[in-house]
């Protein structure tokens, strides 16, 4: 493991903000820090940096302890929230600012910011001010002026949270390939789970300072670990009495359970062709339109479900009767998650061979 | 029409306006031209021998050197304070931030008593000033000497600088200081390449504030200076002029006063220019 944090503890006054974190980065690896707000990912970054300390727990780099050795002198590159460009500085300027500060000679900083400037696709621009660029250039600059000194490790705080919409996902794929090329193992904050699914190589999700799951977002995506990540990822509705349902059963200690709109099929009445015994009639309460599909809420016998339905399909309208089809869902407990399949399906799928 | 629509004032612009421009010709116009009107009455003649008198010579003097000295310390010092109050977050903050305040909120008399009381004959440190001179056979005095003036002239200004830069400062917040530390820049050139660049124009608005109200103390520093000739600043020798009652030291404490608001006028100018000045900057 290049980067590793063990068993890391850090209060702010009674607010637990991290509470026994544990896990381990690859070389090389992008790895996303997912959870919602508060939940102590940022605070896990900046102890990182070294620009907090934890109250007890070792932090790794490299097999090396860093805890005691200065933010300065721990060889990570930072690209801040709100990019935190020095706003007087031209973008050579900024970009320049720590190889100066390393006393590095005046050609050699040179050839090194045209370098950046080239890769970042900043040319052009290099004695312009911050105040002058756009939203995604400004992260360019940003992620250069990291960059600069030859960082071991690059740590990303909500990089495309200062950007609009439209070029974020842009910007996404730019930022995802430019880390890719130049090798570095970097860590980056998100609360968007989108975000951190397209860009990230493995994912580790946090809640209430702990570490809930790591993995590749595949993954986490298809077995979560946790009720929270069940809830957390993907479209997530939670429900209880699921047993009520048809073809689950009620598992013990286990009374609540996690629909995901992929896991349900809608048909109009009369239009199901197979599994008939596994579906259910539900009445459509809500039809969103989504952009790309449009968004349903169905209400089974009092329980309501979100699933989801392509344009191409016949329209269906609020108070319509449906057939609707739940493959499987995922029940929890206090502390695990299972995956449950509709056990009608499976009788069904023996009896047609 | 829509033009004649918008040029149609509303009532109560109107009432505003009448009402604020008559008392500013009131209280502040007429009586400042009243002081020129005054100081020119027994002509430009007399108008500049009244300046060029013993008194006012040596007044203009002290007051010219108390203001270098004060401002230069007040700047020094304004700037560490906001620095620290901005930056670094500590206990008792708060206390510290409210403390820095208190001279815009207490009577500049008072400040000069406090030092009288503190530095004078039956002041505590009084004691120890004794001891130094007796020590070292030198003739330190505060009290009624231009110490002492320039000491009531600090206290009395030193929330200027400070007041100026902090809000700047503030709103600047920690993320650039924080980026140049990770990249191991030092204090100081944090300190040179960031918060000073972004704090320049607060500072000289700070400054020249400053200047002003340093040129024009009288309460602070009368208590302190009780020597015409030698330890007086402007603002007491106008008093004394004024206070001596003949015609003629009546028109030359106009004279002198004049010469004040000649300098009031001056930083006034130069505060806008620099308010302009980093208006345009903020908006670049």
């Amino acid at each position: 493991m290049y980067v590793e944090m063990k068993d890391i503890e850090k209060h702010y006054g009674d607010f637990k903000a991290s509470d026994h974190v544990n896990f381990g980065i690859e070389k090389g690896k992008l790895v996303a820090l997912l959870g919602p707000s508060g939940s102590g990912k940022t605070t896990i970054l900046r102890m990182l940096a070294g620009l907090e300390n934890p109250d007890s727990g070792d932090i790794l780099i490299d097999g090396k302890r860093i805890n005691d050795i200065p933010a300065a002198k721990r060889d990570i590159g930072f690209v801040f929230q709100n990019y935190a460009l020095f706003r007087y500085m031209t973008v050579f300027d900024n970009i320049a600012f720590g190889l100066e500060v390393q006393k590095v000679p005046k050609a050699q900083i040179k050839e090194r910011v045209m370098e950046l400037i080239q890769l970042t696709g900043l040319s052009g621009m290099e004695k312009r001010y911050p105040s002058q660029l756009s939203g995604g250039q400004r992260q360019r600059v940003a992620f250069a002026r990291a960059l600069a000194p030859n960082p071991q490790v690059l740590l990303l705080d909500e990089p495309f949270a200062a950007i609009d919409a439209k070029v974020r996902t842009e910007l996404r794929n730019w930022l995802k390939d430019m880390i890719h090329k130049v090798g570095i193992t970097s860590i980056f904050v998100t609360h968007d789970q989108d975000e951190a699914v397209e860009v990230a190589d493995e994912i580790i999700i946090t809640n209430h300072g702990r570490i809930e799951q790591t993995g590749t977002p595949m993954e986490i995506y298809k077995t979560p670990e946790t009720p929270f990540v069940a809830q957390f990822i993907g479209k997530s509705t939670v429900v209880s009495h699921y047993e009520q349902l048809n073809g689950f059963d009620s598992v013990a200690g286990a009374s609540q359970a996690v629909i995901r709109p992929e896991f349900v099929r809608v048909s109009k009445s009369g239009r199901l062709e197979q599994y008939m015994s596994a579906a259910e009639e539900g009445t459509v309460e809500e039809v969103v339109f989504r952009g790309n599909h449009l968004e349903l809420t169905i209400n089974i016998k009092g329980i309501s479900i979100k699933a989801e339905r392509s344009l191409e399909k016949d329209p269906v309208s609020v108070g319509e009767k449906v057939q609707v089809l739940i493959y499987r869902l995922y029940i929890f407990d206090e502390n695990r998650t299972y995956l449950m399949e509709n056990s009608a399906m499976q009788e069904n799928d023996v009896f047609y061979i | 029409m829509e033009k004649k629509e918008q040029k149609k004032r509303s009532k109560t612009e109107i009432i505003l306006i009448t009402v604020g421009v008559l008392f500013i010709v009131c209280m502040l116009v007429l009586p400042l031209i009243s002081v020129v009107t005054n100081s020119l009455k027994e002509g430009i003649q007399f108008y500049f021998q009244s300046l060029a008198s013993e008194y006012v010579v040596s007044a203009l003097g002290v007051t010219l050197l108390a203001t270098v000295i004060v401002v230069v310390v007040n700047t020094f010092f304004g700037i560490m304070a906001a620095w620290l109050l901005t930056k670094f977050s500590f206990r008792g903050k708060h206390i510290l931030a409210t403390l820095i305040d208190i001279p815009f909120s207490i009577s500049p008399v008072i400040a000069g008593l406090a030092f009288l009381m503190t530095f004078g004959r039956l002041g505590w440190a009084g004691k120890y000033i004794e001891k130094i001179n007796e020590a070292l056979g030198t003739d330190i005095k505060i009290v009624f000497a231009i110490p002492g003036v320039i000491l009531a002239t600090i206290f009395v200004t030193f929330p200027f600088v400070s007041r100026e830069i902090i809000p700047v400062l503030n709103a600047q917040g920690k993320e650039e200081e924080e980026a140049a530390t990770l990249m191991g820049a030092s204090g100081f050139r944090i300190f040179r390449k960031i918060t000073l660049p972004h704090m320049k124009w607060a500072l000289l608005y700070g400054i020249i504030l400053c200047t002003a109200r340093a040129l024009g103390e009288f309460g602070a520093v009368n208590a302190l200076s009780k020597t015409r000739g030698e330890t007086f600043t402007l603002p007491l020798e106008i008093d004394a002029l004024y206070l001596s009652g003949s015609a003629d030291s009546i028109t030359a404490a106009f004279a002198v006063s004049s010469l004040l608001v000649i300098i009031a006028v001056l930083v006034l100018v130069l505060r806008n220019f620099v308010e302009y000045k980093s208006k345009k900057k903020g908006k670049a």
